[in-house]
């Protein structure tokens, strides 16, 4: 028994300990925010009911979580855990000493027992986690010497302060229980092998006054921890337990898209901006600055980040990670700010930021929706301003200023393709000159239209688009490089005036809708241009004719390949386009496929597209070998893919790896072209037959 | 460091295909490309670190007419702090002789340290560099790839000579040198930075500012002058040569000679 | 055209550079009965032997030599050769590094013409000479008349002039070094750097020996490396080479590797793939070595040969080393 004198000595005590703590953690999360009040504009209230639909089903559903099964369990279990638990720690903190000490808990009775099993699986779930740490570090969250040093002992310090306020708080519980038994007033229940079941059990022996010691000391150090904690999480990963919530709340809606130079200007006022892209740490908006705090340095991005795996200075999880410590260091909450490093060349370098590829395979497996693409892109803007553009990129750039194409080839050329004396007879591509019209508009873009092999797509595409009776043209040599990559390797005005160009001519034309065989055009059109007409990628035409009847397609006539598809990541993942192509394949009579382990939203980047193809980057494989090999594990002898970029990069891999013969590389508008059923006999669709009736 | 950089607007080999016209008698212009003579914007490149480094002026400098500007304008964008259009009707066919003498007009209207050029043009002869030193009686030297400042008096230079050698030397300024590509690395000239000096103003010099004798310069005064422009017999498609691999290997070494790799 | 006709004679270690003999093609291109003189520059022992070993095809030699002139300095050069030559004279100079450095400056302190990089001369019509030139890396040729009234200063491309046969000249040397005076300049020669190995440029290359994945093996390197240095070439290659880590990345050409802009391009075991063409710039005469008769190098190259560049590679070696031991 305690006098209530010694009592009141406790509760002022843990009060003051509670205002202390509650203070500093005002002033903590003051200094961690001003930063963000001197960041760039980010306009991220609209469509709050979008917002909030995200939110639940990230947020409080942690959807992305269970992409690693046992990561993911046992962060659902602690998610949860503090969710159920927050109700009873409010309680705790504010009442669990106000009362008389010793009286029945104030939360309801169902609400107890979820609670206290909460407690347990907690404790369970830390334990678990900590053990795996220790014993099976798994690979993702090794720290690669560049890095610098890992954060195991703090990472294990977390989990056992943790673990300590599930015992505390169920000792508090286990220790009142106990009390009240002795004093044989009612006791509350306590769920069969929870944890404070367990712990009463444990003390059912201990005399009354240590009972008591136990159950102030329970309190004391739950208080002291849970305050710990909360001034401590913000010094590094676990303040996602805070910014989360706000992080997934204002997370971007549009995928696809790329943030604009400055959110609230317009083009036409983009003069007057005076810098362009992040050159300093305030470049970034104040979300990018919630994303550097929200990280928790999990390794999810980066050990689906193709860069990564294929040794370029590129990892996501540390373009975050070394940006939170800078801002640690130049915003730090106590002391004055250090202004050594510089962020590009400094914490960034050069070719960090160009070896992105822009999959999105790190935007898509981040459960707390950190934002990867818009940021590389700033960053780009930046060095672009200043003139640092690695020398293949300038060329290419040039070109396209002058000639509107990667290559430096003559625009009137562009449409040759087309002219090819086979293909002519056979099909004719209407050009939209002025003097001939259409419904449909087949936009090729640079790569289909100049690159020889590639050309052949864009003849299938073609006939295919023939034989379904789609009234089509192109543009010819008014068509423009869409320019999307020149857009995402942060040359914003270039892109502007590419764009510009194709929205006239495309407008001009008069067509009611788009199809390309190029997915980078397709993200294009559909998100980067504004005001044109809908736009289809081939494959989702043909799966729709077909399933009309439009398009008829032979069988694979006793040819024993076995297919695998690609998925292209602006077909894929960034437009969520994975069943149609799928479909179209499902189609073909007798074909046989299979899916490689990673596939659809986990499919890994053949290497890049675009302005990708003229970077010179430092690695140690091809992604396009590694994706080879992925093909060949589950057994495929035919890789087919719906990108032309893909294409190259495939069958560049297929010659490197020395596949040459097991492998080969077919886009799925050649394998649709060569299937098709013809009421007219043509001449044999061109493509890689040979190597695959050697097959047969 | 006040440098004057001389500079060239070419037909961009690398965006476009050189063909001869129906005529037979130049290159088909129609559809050309133009842009700064490669070697002048690495010139420029190394005027501009350097005054970064040294401080001073980068001045540009072209002959010719107003379709010329934009290799102004874009320089000015990479960085250039002045620009000047040498125009007159009278300096119009010069040969290299003649655009030395305009230039050498120009560079006695100012003071500079510097004049650099580009080691040749796609389109010209390596020559306008050593003449213009010769003119003004500076020093000179060609192919060069690293510039130091030593002093306000002299720099160090590298030169290219044969098997990859460099060749050091101090020279006295003032000088004149012409610039050999892959002594640095340009930097990219963006279109926004284009857009910013659209509409700067670039002023123009003819013969009587520049103190140039029309008898010296233009057409008349060329004592070098293209005929005609041709192209030697070409087939499409390789020829296959055939025969044991013997004669092969003589025939190539042949046709090798006759284009001068051997 | 009675015009004099000089040649500048280039040497290094006491021995005359192979253009002395071109020279003396190109000037009996001018006037087929002229009789050049070689100008030679120089110090000591070796401006001696240079002149002496001339005196075989030249009739007549003048020996430039002083002190300062021990290392070719083209300002001081210049200034000697002012001296000595006789107003509207016709001077051949060669077309490399170090003609590009003298010739243009000597002609206007020589008040003559200057043509530079002339690859075949047609003849004299009047008072013009009419010669060769390219444009654009050699995508074009021209021909170009010079008015030679007051002499000419021509830079010849090194290896466009078929050195002749002649009767033995049996030449004269003339001292003409008292005439020059003392010598000052501007630039001053400090050392010459030599490379590291593999600091090559390709992109400044004539003549390129290209591989492709047809070597198979970073053993067989040594071929390319081979006929290379036997053609005074350099080797170069395509990505999946520099993929396979057996030549460095400054060695690749392709879109993202380097441009080149060669005169001559030899395409050996490379099928051609528009990322690879797409670096090689101008129009190199290209030949292309492939044992596949369908490979797409076929469609762009000047003359394909079918074969295992493993086999054809050396016996092409063999033979030019063979060509060059006649021509010595």
């Amino acid at each position: 028994m305690i006098t209530p004198a010694q009592a009141s000595w406790w509760i002022t005590l843990c009060l003051v300990i509670q205002f202390l703590g509650i203070a500093c953690f005002v002033f903590i999360v003051t200094k961690r925010i001003a930063p963000l009040i001197r960041a760039e504009h980010d306009f991220r209230l609209d469509r709050p009911w979008l917002r909030a639909q995200m939110l639940l089903k990230f947020w409080f559903g942690q959807w992305k979580h269970p992409r690693y099964r046992v990561a993911g369990t046992l962060h659902l279990f602690i998610f949860a855990g503090f969710l159920i638990l927050s109700t009873r720690a409010f309680y705790l903190l504010m009442f669990g000493l106000a009362d008389d000490l010793a009286a029945p808990s104030t939360t309801g009775g169902i609400y107890d027992i979820v609670a206290d099993y909460a407690a347990t699986i907690v404790f369970l779930a830390v334990s678990a986690a900590a053990v795996r740490r220790v014993f099976f570090k798994p690979a993702r969250y090794a720290v690669p010497e560049r890095y610098g040093k890992g954060h195991p002992v703090d990472a294990i310090f977390l989990l056992a302060l943790i673990a300590i306020l599930m015992v505390s708080e169920s000792l508090f519980e286990a220790s009142r229980t106990a009390i009240q038994i002795q004093q044989g007033a009612t006791a509350d229940f306590l769920p069969l092998l929870s944890l404070p079941w367990i712990l009463k059990d444990v003390l059912g022996s201990a005399s009354l006054a240590s009972l008591w010691k136990l159950h102030l000391v329970a309190y004391f150090v739950d208080v002291l921890t849970f305050y710990f904690l909360l001034c401590y999480r913000p010094f590094g990963i676990q303040f996602h337990v805070e910014t989360s919530l706000f992080n997934v709340f204002f997370a971007k809606l549009d995928r696809g898209t790329v943030k604009p130079v400055r959110w609230g200007v317009n083009d036409e006022r983009l003069d007057q901006v005076k810098s362009f892209g992040i050159k300093k740490f305030e470049d970034f908006t104040w979300k990018h600055m919630l994303d550097f705090y929200s990280c928790a340095d999990c390794g999810r991005c980066s050990d689906n980040c193709p860069a990564s795996a294929v040794g370029r200075p590129l990892s996501p999880r540390f373009l975050t990670i070394k940006a939170r410590d800078y801002a640690f260091e130049h915003f730090p909450v106590f002391g004055k700010s250090s202004n050594s490093h510089a962020l590009i060349g400094g914490i960034y370098s050069d070719d960090e930021i160009w070896s992105c590829t822009t999959c999105g395979a790190c935007e898509e497996e981040c459960p707390l929706m950190v934002e990867y693409i818009d940021k590389i892109v700033d960053l780009r803007r930046g060095l672009v301003d200043d003139g640092k553009v690695p020398k293949s990129i300038q060329k290419a750039l040039k070109a396209l200023e002058s000639r509107g194409n990667p290559y430096g080839k003559m625009e009137k050329k562009r449409g040759d393709w087309a002219k090819e004396k086979e293909f002519q007879q056979s099909c004719t591509v209407k050009v939209l000159d002025g003097k001939s019209s259409a419904k449909t508009l087949y936009f090729v873009d640079s790569i289909s239209s100049y690159d020889d092999r590639i050309q052949a797509i864009g003849r299938a595409t073609a006939r295919i688009l023939s034989a379904a009776g789609e009234d089509f043209a192109i543009l010819g040599a008014a068509e423009k490089d869409s320019a999307h990559d020149v857009r995402r390797f942060g040359e914003e005005m270039l892109f502007q005036a590419l764009r510009d160009h194709n929205v006239d001519a495309i407008k001009t034309s008069g067509v009611s809708r788009i199809v390309t065989s190029d997915p980078h055009a397709y993200n294009a059109l559909k998100h980067d241009y504004k005001d044109v007409p809908p736009v289809e990628h081939i494959g989702q035409f043909i799966a729709r004719e077909t399933k009309a009847g439009t398009l008829k397609l032979n069988d694979v006539q006793g040819s024993s390949n076995v297919y695998a598809y690609h998925d292209p990541c602006y077909l894929g993942r960034h437009n969520q386009v994975y069943d149609d192509p799928r479909a179209v394949l499902d189609a073909i009579p007798g074909l046989k496929r299979v899916e490689m382990s990673r596939c659809r939203d986990r499919s890994f980047c053949c290497g890049g597209g675009g302005l990708m193809l003229f970077y010179e980057p430092q690695e140690e494989e091809r992604m396009g070998v590694k994706r080879v090999r992925m093909a060949a594990e589950v057994g495929a002898n035919v890789i087919v893919t719906a990108c032309p970029f893909c294409m190259v990069n495939i069958e560049d891999a297929i010659k490197v790896s020395g596949m040459e013969g097991k492998m080969t590389a077919i886009d799925l508008a050649e394998l649709v072209d060569q299937h098709l059923v013809r009421e007219v006999p043509q001449p044999e669709a061109k493509g890689n037959e040979e190597l695959i009736h050697a097959h047969a | 460091m006040e440098i004057l950089v001389c500079a060239r607007r070419v037909p961009d080999t690398s965006e476009n295909e050189i063909q001869l016209n129906p005529a037979g008698n130049d290159i088909e212009r129609d559809d050309l490309v133009y842009s700064i003579n490669e070697p002048d914007n690495y010139a420029v490149e190394e005027a501009l670190q350097i005054v970064a480094k040294a401080g001073g002026n980068v001045t540009v400098a072209t002959v010719g007419g107003e379709e010329d500007e934009e290799i102004l304008r874009r320089e000015m964008a990479m960085g250039a702090n002045k620009a000047v259009l040498l125009s007159d009707e009278v300096f119009c066919g010069s040969d290299g002789r003649g655009i030395a003498t305009i230039l050498k007009g120009f560079v006695q209207k100012g003071n500079y340290d510097l004049v650099l050029t580009g080691v040749q043009a796609e389109d010209a002869g390596a020559q306008v560099g050593g003449m213009l030193a010769a003119m003004l009686d500076y020093a000179f030297a060609s192919l060069v790839n690293s510039i130091e400042v030593l002093d306000g008096k002299k720099l160090k230079i590298s030169c290219e000579v044969e098997g990859g050698n460099k060749e050091i030397s101090e020279i006295d300024l003032p000088c004149v040198l012409s610039i050999q590509t892959g002594i640095n690395e340009p930097r990219y000239v963006g279109m926004r930075g284009i857009r910013q000096v659209a509409s700067l103003e670039i002023p123009t010099y003819g013969a009587s500012d520049l103190g140039v004798d029309k008898a010296d310069v233009g057409e008349a005064a060329a004592k070098v002058k293209r005929d005609n422009y041709f192209v030697p017999a070409l087939g499409k498609g390789a020829e296959i040569l055939g025969g044991s691999s013997e004669e092969i290997a003589a025939k190539l070494i042949e046709l090798m000679k006759a284009k001068g790799g051997l | 055209m009675t015009a004099r006709i000089f040649a500048y004679i280039v040497h290094k270690a006491g021995v005359a550079d192979d253009s002395a003999a071109e020279l003396l093609a190109a000037a009996k291109k001018i006037n087929s009965t002229a009789s050049p003189t070689a100008v030679v520059t120089g110090w000591g022992a070796e401006v001696d032997a240079v002149c002496d070993s001339l005196r075989s095809s030249y009739s007549e030699v003048w020996k430039v030599a002083n002190e300062s002139l021990a290392y070719p300095n083209a300002e001081l050069i210049r200034k000697a050769l002012v001296k000595v030559l006789p107003q509207g004279s016709t001077v051949l100079v060669p077309h490399n590094h170090f003609g590009i450095d003298l010739a243009p400056g000597l002609s206007i302190k020589l008040n003559t013409a200057f043509v530079s990089d002339v690859l075949g001369i047609d003849g004299i019509e009047s008072s013009f000479l009419k010669v060769v030139r390219q444009e654009f890396g050699g995508q074009v040729s021209t021909h170009v008349r010079c008015d030679v009234s007051s002499g000419v200063v021509i830079n010849l491309r090194p290896g466009a002039f078929k050195p002749i046969e002649c009767a033995p000249a049996g030449g004269v040397v003339v001292d003409k070094s008292g005439e020059v005076g003392a010598l000052v300049a501007g630039r001053r020669y400090v050392e010459t750097v030599v490379p590291e190995a593999g600091d090559v440029d390709i992109s400044k290359e004539p003549v390129l020996v290209s591989i492709g994945r047809g070597i198979q093996e970073k053993d067989n390197l040594s071929i390319a490396q081979e006929l290379a240095a036997a053609m005074g070439a350099v080797v170069s290659c395509s990505r999946p080479v520099v993929d396979a880590k057996w030549l460095p990345k400054s060695r690749q050409v392709g879109s993202s590797g380097q441009t080149v802009k060669p005169k001559i391009y030899l395409a050996c075991g490379i099928s051609g793939s528009f990322q690879h063409l797409a670096g090689v710039k101008g129009s190199p005469f290209i030949v292309a070595i492939n044992k596949n008769p369908r490979a797409p190098i076929f469609q762009v190259a000047d003359v394909g040969i079918i074969a295992d560049i493993l086999e054809f590679l050396p016996e092409l070696t063999n033979k030019i080393r063979e060509t060059k031991q006649v021509s010595v």
